[in-house]
């Protein structure tokens, strides 16, 4: 039995294909994803109170720029790099050292090489939302070559990333000491946890793959490119699982704040070493 | 010997932008391949049924189509991997003129292979010998895997959807860009034809020519991202450029 249809059988029209398996749980999945960690990565930036428990810093709030010290679970004034919270912040605004700190993983991730597949495909405009399912039509299709060309900045971002991994390292290290006292809790694991997975994925990030040795043609011309051979091979490594890294360290690190925030709420008990 | 119904893009006689999807039903046998299915239609119900095929062994990438909407090669693809009631259907590649029935005109992309500025080699060693490490082939070597199938040309929405062959040049010659770029002997530098001509911007990534290689080149990890980064060195990295230009560095190996 002969129908018609468009050359070769391939219809035209958006997200049409002849796909027969469930291509499209992915994109589904991805865009459920980031969206519940945009919306609750959100909501807790505007809290600005209960990221700060013992010696448990939320990473959404690390480094303390400046603190506001009468929110409730929030660090003593000597936490704050820049001091008591400023008279020039807008008044619409609530005082959250967050808004100072989630700009650059927000970058880092956004113009991430995985991300960026992630939500082409989930988000509209869809391009394309699953392979060889139609994209949706666009006058001039572009790419990364007009408005998207600020994805280039990604390896600036990555430069901030790589600085926040020293910084969430040191506060999953200072969450095991507690009034001076080592020990050990739930929430410092959960520190710890977090700044390895943060550190797998960004040390498994395209660009710092390509600045730390992808960029040489020659691997074994001097013994500086032979190192960097081998950090480039480490890299590597990480990178052929930088989409599970992606995953993991996302959820984590919002694990991390919901953690430390329900602890500081006296929802959640933190089984420590310590009596508190 | 089952039962097994096909749904096979046929074009007509006379207008080969024109056409129908036929169904066919034929007995198949265990272990047959998608392309063996094609070849008993043929033989038995379609005579005049057009299909591009030569090694059957996966290695010369002639038998390339849509088969369930996914491009792959038909000689690879075993039926047993569809449930015995499904119909298959199998098309043309969607990003090139159809010739006739499964067949395409792929002449488009010999011509952008001839674009490239071929291989430059720097000056032998001192004894007349060119020497390479190991280490510095790997990278390239996976690069040389491709057969040239074109499915990932076919499954590119830049060239499938958005029609952009005058700005893109595609996932299978930006590997062999980057199989030159990486080359520790090549010293041809093709960074502002990348960027420029051959449109590395036009990729938005989103990583189905990764998706049906049938060689599992990584081409957009391995291949495409290094190519859009070192653009990003010379045009895009104020601090880079600052960089390359104290050091010579995008002269250095």
């Amino acid at each position: 039995m002969a129908q018609a249809h468009e050359a070769g059988g391939h219809a035209q029209a958006f997200r049409s294909h002849n796909r027969t398996d469930n291509w499209w749980i992915g994109p589904l999945l991805t865009f459920l994803g980031l969206s519940a960690f945009g919306v609750y990565a959100t909501w807790a930036a505007f809290q600005g109170a209960h990221y700060f428990h013992g010696s448990y810093l939320s990473p959404f709030y690390s480094p303390v720029i400046f603190v506001e010290e009468t929110a409730a679970g929030s660090p003593p004034l000597h936490h704050a790099w820049l001091g008591a919270w400023p008279g020039w912040w807008p008044g619409f605004l609530p005082h959250s050292p967050a808004f100072f700190i989630l700009v650059f993983p927000g970058f880092f991730r956004f113009t991430c090489y995985y991300y960026r597949k992630a939500y082409y495909r989930s988000v509209p405009p869809h391009t394309p939302p699953g392979c060889a399912v139609t994209s949706m039509p666009q006058k001039k299709y572009m790419g990364e070559s007009r408005l998207l060309l600020f994805q280039n900045l990604h390896r600036y971002a990555l430069y901030f990333a790589l600085i926040f991994i020293v910084i969430l390292s040191y506060d999953a290290f200072k969450s095991f000491f507690r009034d001076g006292q080592l020990g050990v809790g739930v929430g410092s694991i959960v520190l710890l946890i977090n700044a390895t997975l943060l550190a797998g994925y960004t040390l498994g990030c395209h660009s710092f793959r390509h600045l730390i040795g992808g960029r040489l043609n020659c691997f074994s011309c001097s013994s500086g490119h032979e190192l960097r051979h081998k950090l480039w091979s480490k890299a590597t490594i990480l990178n052929r699982k930088h989409m599970l890294w992606a995953w993991v360290s996302l959820f984590w690190v919002g694990f991390a704040d919901l953690y430390i925030r329900m602890v500081s709420m006296g929802i959640l008990k933190d089984f420590n070493t310590w009596t508190n | 010997m089952a039962e097994r119904k096909f749904r096979v893009w046929r074009s007509d006689a006379e207008n080969k932008d024109a056409g129908s999807f036929v169904d066919y039903t034929i007995d198949v046998d265990s272990g047959m391949v998608v392309l063996d299915a094609i070849h008993r239609i043929q033989a038995h119900q379609a005579n005049d049924l057009a299909v591009r095929w030569n090694c059957k062994a996966g290695k010369c990438g002639s038998c390339s189509m849509e088969i369930n909407g996914r491009p792959k090669l038909a000689c690879m693809n075993r039926l047993n991997e569809y449930d015995p009631a499904e119909t298959i259907t199998v098309q043309p590649l969607k990003s090139f003129p159809i010739i006739k029935d499964l067949v395409t005109d792929v002449s488009w992309n010999f011509e952008q292979n001839q674009k490239i500025a071929p291989f430059k080699p720097k000056l032998p060693e001192a004894d007349g010998q060119y020497r390479m490490k190991q280490a510095d082939t790997d990278r390239v070597q996976e690069f040389r895997k491709c057969i040239e199938c074109y499915l990932c040309q076919n499954v590119c929405h830049v060239l499938r959807d958005h029609q952009q062959k005058d700005n893109f040049v595609g996932p299978r010659f930006m590997i062999r860009l980057a199989s030159l770029e990486m080359h520790p002997l090549d010293r041809a530098d093709r960074i502002p034809q990348i960027r420029k001509e051959f449109g590395s911007g036009m990729c938005n990534i989103t990583k189905c020519c990764t998706e049906v290689c049938p060689e599992h080149i990584n081409i957009t990890d391995n291949g495409i991202i290094p190519l859009k980064e070192r653009v990003v060195d010379r045009y895009y990295d104020p601090v880079m450029w600052m960089w390359n230009k104290i050091t010579g560095g995008d002269k250095q190996g």
